[in-house]
């Protein structure tokens, strides 16, 4: 699978997409989804939390274990996704378009330093070696 | 190195998923283990359990060496092809490994332990039999492969893939076993499932494999058996009971014979012990996954008790998280209590288990 080059991703395998107004979407990439193996639940932030970088925001777990999710950027959580609480699944059917919550970033600065498509790569590859 | 079984290579060529389980390198899955899990419960899946360690017992006496040597009775096995599932015990009454006895002959003995502890299970048994019985030959059988054929249709797709082997098997009930040819073919499992457990050949295994895959059962890995034997009830050994836990605070008390005279290992320590745990059932009310060694709070007669989950995780077939948990004996069944999970606390009922059987949820 293909990592599309519209997104920015973070070495723990989060997704980064800008909308409109600056608000950014954040989900798990199709790495992450695959390394869990079958989504069973998600615990989302509410709206109105705000997170520092790299602070743990929301949980993802599979049939085999419980990953954290960590706030790619800082910012405040404007929306969550709720109705993927009830189908996880779509996680595995497909990472990119199964976004968990929208953040509306503090230090839009941060951006610049996430990874691009070609930067994730990278990370995969040093993984399995 | 990784150990290998037989089938490595067919589960490579299938795109298995493999891991790390305990220095073998063994499937986790084959895709989906959900899909996995679902086809066990409703047609037939197959595992490759070859991990596990069968080992012969032979020569006279062996049955007077195993009444010393586990803790359920072995005089309950008559009729040869028998099975029985028992804990083998230290003196002080810990669970060394659960495994099950194959009574073949007064002279032949099967034991199939686990692959963790085997290494751990072949020394203690030469030890007991060099003070016990030295004439006794323990062979272990590496040589051999082992695989679970599982579900409603598990039965019927083995016959369709060796249909020699329906006569001999057709009538066997459960924990009772046969041998056709190369093959020992026992009605027993962990999925809570009918189905087979077939030993063979180690070099028949990848043919024997493919042909039930090309009958219709479908490849299962290791996390779908985590997922099956849990909602069965069924004890995982290092998780639900090890060295440092009775068999009697971990739910096996049924295979523990303190009636009879025999005098197994671990039998007075057993006796003489105080039981203050047990293992119970839980399923999560609110949203979660219950896990391993997660706290649990629950409260019996205006006392607080913390016990800790042993296995846990999501059952496909409830389609709720569930759980099995020490803690101290008087919790019981309905009452409600609390799982730490992260910093939250989650409402979980305690129920009889097993949880599913037959396709069936019993809760």
């Amino acid at each position: 699978m293909s990592i599309p080059t519209d997104l920015k991703y973070t070495k723990s395998h989060e997704w980064v997409k800008s909308e409109a107004d600056s608000i950014v979407s954040v989900g798990i990439t199709h790495h992450a989804q695959e390394l869990l193996g079958d989504m069973v639940f998600v615990e989302l932030p509410q709206v109105g939390d705000t997170f520092s970088q790299r602070q743990e925001c929301a949980v993802a777990e599979s049939v085999k274990a419980a990953a954290d999710v960590y706030a790619p950027i800082s910012g405040e959580v404007v929306e969550v996704n709720t109705p993927l609480v009830d189908s996880p699944e779509n996680i595995n059917q497909d990472a990119y378009g199964s976004w968990l919550f929208k953040l509306k970033p503090s230090n839009p600065s941060e951006l610049d330093g996430l990874l691009d498509a070609a930067g994730y790569q990278k990370v995969l590859d040093s993984e399995d070696h | 190195m990784l150990k290998k079984t037989p089938l490595n290579q067919t589960h490579r060529e299938m795109n298995a998923k493999m891991v790390d389980f305990g220095g073998w390198d063994m499937p986790l899955h084959y895709g989906s283990q959900l899909e996995e899990h679902h086809k066990v419960r409703q047609d037939a899946g197959m595992f490759d359990v070859s991990h596990m360690l069968p080992i012969d017992i032979k020569g006279e006496n062996t049955r007077d060496f195993l009444r010393r040597l586990v803790a359920n009775n072995v005089d309950k096995l008559t009729i040869p092809g028998k099975a029985l599932y028992t804990c083998m015990l230290t003196p002080q009454g810990g669970v060394i490994d659960d495994l099950i006895v194959y009574f073949l002959s007064e002279s032949w003995f099967r034991i199939v332990v686990n692959a963790g502890t085997a290494d751990k299970d072949v020394a203690w048994i030469l030890k007991q039999r060099d003070t016990l019985a030295p004439n006794l030959e323990i062979k272990p059988r590496r040589d051999l492969a082992m695989i679970a054929v599982q579900g409603p249709s598990a039965r019927a797709k083995v016959w369709q893939v060796l249909p020699e082997s329906k006569n001999a098997t057709e009538e066997l009930k459960l924990f009772q076993s046969a041998t056709v040819d190369q093959f020992f073919i026992a009605r027993t499992g962990y999925t809570g499932e009918d189905g087979f457990e077939i030993i063979l050949p180690a070099e028949e295994a990848p043919v024997f494999w493919k042909a039930l895959h090309a009958a219709g059962v479908a490849p299962a890995g290791l996390g779908a058996r985590d997922t099956l034997r849990l909602e069965a009830g069924m004890n995982l050994y290092g998780q639900d009971m090890d060295e440092t836990t009775s068999p009697l605070e971990s739910g096996l008390g049924w295979t523990v014979d303190l009636k009879s005279d025999c005098d197994f290992i671990g039998k007075q320590a057993l006796l003489d012990s105080k039981v203050s745990q047990q293992l119970i059932g839980l399923v999560l009310l609110d949203r979660g996954v219950l896990r391993s060694h997660q706290k649990v709070i629950a409260c019996h007669n205006g006392q607080e008790f913390e016990g800790e989950i042993t296995s846990g995780g999501f059952s496909p077939t409830i389609n709720q998280s569930i759980a099995l948990a020490r803690i101290a004996t008087g919790i019981s069944i309905d009452d409600e209590v609390h799982v730490v999970v992260r910093d939250k606390k989650l409402r979980a009922k305690v129920v009889k288990y097993p949880f599913v059987r037959n396709g069936k949820v019993l809760i």
